[in-house]
């Protein structure tokens, strides 16, 4: 079994990292010098002007870790891969399959059924764990118009119709999302989804959240060589990891949502901690986010059962699970895509 | 698992600073430094066969010492730390620069 490894996020400004032996060397700009093995890490994360040279650059695709570059503020700019490894067989297969509308809805479908039941999830944990502090009535609402999604993915439904039952069910999850918001409800006020840039702080959240999901999610199904820009309910677009978004959908709510909530209603970001520009536009300082990189990395140490495979799993390692199940499916191995469904 | 790995490297011949210096270099690559001639290395077994072979193969057996300790999987109950000195835990720690 894959051992859940390390994360290394590098935040300094000015910092230059290089390759030294079989380690990764860090150096600060105030001459202060770190350094790990390579082979404790499975992803370096970049944010802003950080620096890489060439041989570290070339030792991580070797090695197969994922190196992406972000901006300072959680925008993805670019990754780097070494040379195109994996089953090409595979690859090819999963074309095949994103060009055929019937083997795509039927992945799509899953995918969405998976997303849909855990934030049903999410919502009933929150009416058991608050019921008296939400408006219940609005939240039992939700779950029901998720219930109704969830029964009708059960059975085939065209691509167009999955798009449309996903619609629906974000459309009813983010109505009363705002409601989960219990401390400090005025700074987090949220009212619907907006990215690009994020207008309010729980949107700025859930968009540096979704860009640590996205890096991991991809990381685990090159790691299993399937092309994370070819999806199935995502269509093709230039710079866009559509299979990433897909299997992306499934933990979404469980560990996205859920960490931007408890990090709010456990006090752990405060308002302070933002920043809002000219424009309109949400930031965090650099303490929250240090603050949301610590929480990441520790929710991924949080283990669970494995619905598929019975057996109790860091979250982290659900990302590289899921896609050696979803490259089984694709190969035929398996009779569908098993979504991970969270409990 | 975690392996401490210690080593005494004599300079009685010319040879010894060099056989120091490969050997703190192969440990490098595989661990974290604790102290001057200590190391923590968390390795598979794979990793750990590489090691060691590398290790055996630099050392001077006449007049060098190496010591492995076997820390096993649970080793975080087994390691306390005090005074000067830090270390990080490559399993759990979050790494942030």
């Amino acid at each position: 079994m894959k051992k859940l490894l390390n994360t290394l996020y590098v935040t300094s400004q000015g910092t230059y990292l290089s390759k030294d032996g079989e380690c990764v060397v860090i150096r600060a700009e105030n001459g202060q010098k770190k350094r790990f093995p390579v082979h404790v890490l499975d992803g370096i994360v970049c944010f802003g002007n950080v620096l890489c040279s060439p041989f570290l650059l070339g030792h991580c695709g070797e090695k197969g870790l994922a190196l992406s570059f972000m901006t300072e503020r959680g925008r993805y700019l670019a990754g780097v891969r070494g040379p195109q490894s994996g089953n090409v067989l595979l690859r090819r297969e999963q074309y095949r399959q994103a060009d055929d509308p019937v083997a795509s809805a039927d992945i799509a479908r899953s995918v969405i059924a998976g997303k849909v039941v855990n934030s049903r999830a999410v919502l009933r944990r929150c009416l058991r764990d608050h019921g008296d502090r939400v408006d219940a009535g609005m939240l039992e609402r939700a779950v029901c118009t998720l219930d109704e999604c969830a029964r009708r993915l059960q059975t085939p439904v065209s691509l167009d119709e999955a798009r449309g039952m996903e619609g629906q069910a974000a459309g009813a999850y983010f109505a009363v999302f705002g409601q989960m918001v219990l401390q400090d409800e005025e700074a987090f006020s949220f009212d619907g989804r907006n990215r690009r840039p994020p207008l309010d702080a729980v949107n700025c959240l859930l968009s540096f959240v979704y860009t640590l999901l996205a890096h991991d999610v991809r990381s685990a199904l090159e790691a299993v060589g399937l092309d994370p820009q070819v999806g199935f309910l995502h269509r093709d677009r230039p710079g866009r990891p559509g299979l990433a978004l897909d299997v992306m959908e499934e933990f979404r709510s469980f560990m996205a949502d859920r960490l931007v909530l408890s990090l709010i209603n456990r006090g752990e970001v405060r308002a302070r901690g933002f920043v809002t520009k000219e424009s309109g536009a949400v930031f965090m300082d650099d303490d929250t986010r240090k603050t949301v990189l610590t929480a990441w990395q520790k929710r991924k140490q949080d283990e669970a059962m494995h619905p598929f495979l019975r057996e109790r799993i860091p979250l982290g390692l659900a990302f590289h699970v899921q896609a050696q199940l979803i490259a089984r499916s694709i190969r035929g191995d398996l009779d569908g895509y098993p979504p991970y469904y969270w409990k | 698992m975690l392996v401490l790995v210690s080593y005494d490297v004599s300079f009685e011949n010319p040879d010894g600073k060099r056989r120091l210096q490969k050997i703190a270099k192969i440990c490098e690559n595989y661990g974290q430094r604790v102290q001057y001639s200590v190391f923590e290395c968390v390795v598979d077994p794979a990793q750990w066969a590489q090691l060691r072979h590398r290790l055996l193969d630099a050392y001077d057996e006449e007049v060098d010492s190496l010591r492995f300790y076997f820390l096993g999987k649970n080793w975080q109950r087994r390691v306390e730390q005090h005074g000067a000195g830090e270390a990080y835990d490559p399993e759990t720690d979050v790494l942030i620069l």
